[in-house]
């Protein structure tokens, strides 16, 4: 396979192991680009980016205007706190102005799960998800992975522990389908109200004790623990949480020797992760930054039509 | 003027019956019904109409008991008139509207507005369903004794449930006082509130909040529990889980006068249909998983769920096209429940005699409303059904100004095409000849 036949990037739930490998590679030779002087290559130049973000995102937005302009592509930041949002324009309104200013790629980042899928099927332009709600976060997940496969050769047969609120995470959901499908071995962990129902029809396997999920992983993926997306009530305290999902010196020992530890961030230091550990030799998660400059240059390469 | 109709299948449950037999309709009522009504000159001069039916099935004229017409206060959704419009059109000659109208129609004021409307838009027979507490706000209850005679037929809060346990149960024996159904939306919201979908392997999947079939089970199984303490009657709207469906059934058999009603998509569609996060599936309760479809379908075939209902909730694209979570819950159904239920009939779940009975017998009997039937001297409310029309549903040409359908687009078996509201005929399909 040498080329993305899509339109968009919605999910990674609906690629197959074979794009994920193509992304994977065409990212890998990317990242070259980005440790040179003039760390730009005219690819893209003449078309036109543009990123949507309704949501609020340093990292992310950032990572994907940088991966643009390495392309030559123009960018253009649309927030919702600037945007035509705060007048009250619906979605659809937002994306039909938008493509009547014919740019190429649309990114997309917003609170609502599918909100993505509702500019897929309305524009002709290709969509990215920057994340939808709690659905999908796919250029996440293809970090990780890219993050993972040049850490520990491939993914297959590994055993990822996916720590903390998987049923507010489209990291985790983007992780599992990801992983699963490049054969890694998933494990889910957090509070019971913090596991989604019938999850282990994804074919993960559910801990609620962090020493078990942790027990000979090869990879630990932490997540931001956001007491404030927590229904009322439903989770005691940030204290509680932290005594008994957090990362740290004691039980990172279960894991295998040469565990690699991973998180979206933004990390909150010392609930999910102690910063011995977000610091210590065994962190990629500023390799996961790096990386994720790479997988969007080689989504904004590959669905822009590639070697076309 | 006198109208007969010649040579249909009449499918009557309410007397048993089921012949090939002609009907004569005078002064808005049936006068004779057999084989073979031969008419004297006196009557061939005057101001006769016939309509040859060619063994199409004819029925009681269809009650759609859960509807949504949503005036006074949402008239761009839908009005008095359009709704009525759109339910004849689907084959109903009555319908029942709920109270959540704004202002909510929780007193004599609104119920006669309503009914003031309906005898204008001169459709179907339009029965308002009065709020059982005022403003719907789950404290007070209303007026239900100047509400009955205002021409309120039954009391339900649908749309909310009645949180308050102890409102609920004087509602059940102030309303039986009245000798008036109260219907029940059973929801927990401790259970259900924030929630966007069923919660199951499929919200799991989509990132969404899951609403839990319990959430629907608990409140039931607190209603039939406050109609066997209280000896009421209970009526319990828009059944969606096995759950519900198993409590009903033992509390029928344990002889609690409960009756229950579901409506068409939750017992034809799952909540796979949300993936794509098309709004034309959200409503409440939820669409359910594969099982709990199968429970619907076992319980409307044995008789546990006594009537299927559209629960018809007109929205405008404002409130729809939007992103899911943001947009409203509900579906329109008047033009499209006839066909999606004879569905039951072509796969052999249920006769059409059951069918009949589920969709006009039955929500007349719990209504207590003089409908349901073809006997001589009763309204002369009738549909006529031909079983085996092959239609696309196009949503862009309902009467009904909502479009939110989730059939819009399906092959549908089965139509109306003549629907007569005290004798006089409202629709008529192109094709019949009148």
């Amino acid at each position: 396979m040498t080329e993305l036949s899509r339109k968009d990037m919605l999910e990674i739930r609906d690629l197959s192991s074979e794009e994920i490998d193509l992304i994977l590679n065409t990212a890998a030779s990317f990242k070259e680009i980005s440790t040179r002087t003039i760390k730009k290559v005219p690819t893209l130049r003449g078309k036109t980016v543009i990123t949507l973000f309704f949501e609020a995102s340093t990292r992310t937005r950032t990572s994907f205007e940088i991966a643009a302009k390495r392309l030559s592509a123009d960018t253009i930041n649309i927030s919702a706190s600037t945007s035509s949002v705060v007048k009250g324009e619906t979605l659809i309104d937002t994306a039909r102005n938008l493509e009547s200013m014919n740019p190429d790629i649309i990114v997309i980042r917003h609170s609502a799960a599918g909100a993505a899928h509702i500019l897929a099927s309305l524009l002709e332009q290709s969509i990215i998800n920057a994340g939808d709600g709690a659905h999908e976060h796919p250029t996440q997940a293809l970090l990780d992975m890219l993050t993972i496969r040049e850490k520990k050769g491939s993914i297959e047969g590994l055993t990822v522990a996916i720590v903390g609120d998987i049923a507010h995470s489209r990291v985790a959901r983007s992780n599992i389908y990801g992983l699963t499908k490049m054969g890694a071995n998933v494990v889910v962990c957090g509070p019971a109200m913090m596991i989604p129902k019938e999850i282990e029809r994804m074919d993960v396997q559910v801990r609620y004790a962090m020493d078990d999920a942790l027990r000979d992983a090869d990879v630990v993926m932490m997540l931001r623990m956001q007491l404030e997306r927590q229904e009322k009530g439903l989770f005691p305290s940030l204290r509680e949480y932290a005594q008994h999902f957090s990362l740290n010196r004691d039980n990172i020992g279960l894991a295998k020797d040469d565990v690699i530890v991973m998180h979206p961030g933004p990390i909150n230091r010392g609930v999910e992760i102690t910063p011995e550990i977000a610091d210590g030799p065994a962190s990629v998660i500023l390799e996961q930054v790096t990386n994720g400059v790479a997988v969007r240059m080689a989504l904004l390469y590959l669905l822009s039509g590639g070697a076309k | 003027m006198k109208l007969v109709l010649r040579g249909g299948r009449v499918i009557d449950p309410s007397q048993g019956m089921d012949a090939v037999a002609d009907i004569l309709i005078e002064g808005g009522t049936i006068s004779r019904i057999e084989a073979g009504i031969s008419l004297s000159k006196a009557d061939a001069k005057d101001a006769l109409r016939v309509v040859d039916l060619n063994g199409a099935v004819v029925a009681p004229g269809l009650i759609d008991m859960h509807v949504h017409l949503r005036e006074p206060g949402f008239e761009y959704k839908e009005t008095v008139h359009t709704g009525s419009e759109a339910a004849v059109a689907g084959g109903f000659a009555s319908v029942a509207c709920m109270a959540n109208t704004d202002p909510v129609n929780d007193t004599r004021s609104v119920t006669e507005f309503i009914l003031k409307q309906a005898r204008l838009a001169a459709m179907a027979q339009v029965y308002p369903v009065a709020a059982i507490s005022r403003g719907q706000a789950g404290e007070v209850l209303t007026e239900f004794g100047d509400l009955k005679s205002a021409g309120a037929v039954a009391f339900s809060d649908d749309g909310n449930p009645v949180a308050d346990s102890g409102l609920m149960r004087h509602a059940l024996e102030y309303a039986a006082a009245f000798d008036m159904p109260v219907i029940s939306h059973c929801e927990d919201q401790g259970l259900s509130s924030g929630g966007l979908m069923n919660e199951g392997f499929v919200s799991t999947q989509l990132g969404l909040p899951g609403i839990p079939t319990i959430a629907e089970d608990i409140m039931v199984a607190r209603d039939i529990d406050l109609a066997r303490f209280t000896g009421t009657s209970l009526h319990i709207a828009h059944v969606s889980t096995a759950g519900s469906v198993r409590a009903v059934r033992e509390a029928k058999a344990a002889g609690v006068s409960v009756t229950a009603e579901t409506a068409p998509h939750y017992f034809t569609l799952t909540d796979e249909a949300l993936r794509g996060f098309s709004t034309h599936f959200k409503m409440y309760p939820p669409l359910r998983g594969a099982s709990d479809v199968e429970a619907i379908k076992e319980g409307l075939r044995d008789g546990t769920i006594d009537v299927i209902a559209s629960d018809h909730a007109p929205h405008s694209s404002v409130e729809k096209d939007v992103e899911f979570v943001y947009a409203a819950n509900g579906i329109i159904g008047l033009e499209t429940s006839l066909a999606v239920s004879l569905k039951l009939v072509h796969d052999g779940t249920l006769t059409l005699q059951q069918l009949i009975e589920k969709m006009s017998v039955n929500p007349a009997r719990i209504l207590k409303i003089p409908k349901g039937s073809l006997a001589p001297g009763c309204d002369a409310d009738i549909t006529v059904i031909d079983p085996d029309r092959v239609w696309t549903v196009d949503a862009g040409a309902f009467r009904s100004k909502g479009r939110n359908c989730p059939f819009d687009g399906w092959d549908l078996t089965g139509k109306a095409i003549v629907t007569i509201v005290g004798g006089e005929i409202k629709y008529a399909d192109p094709g019949v000849k009148i």
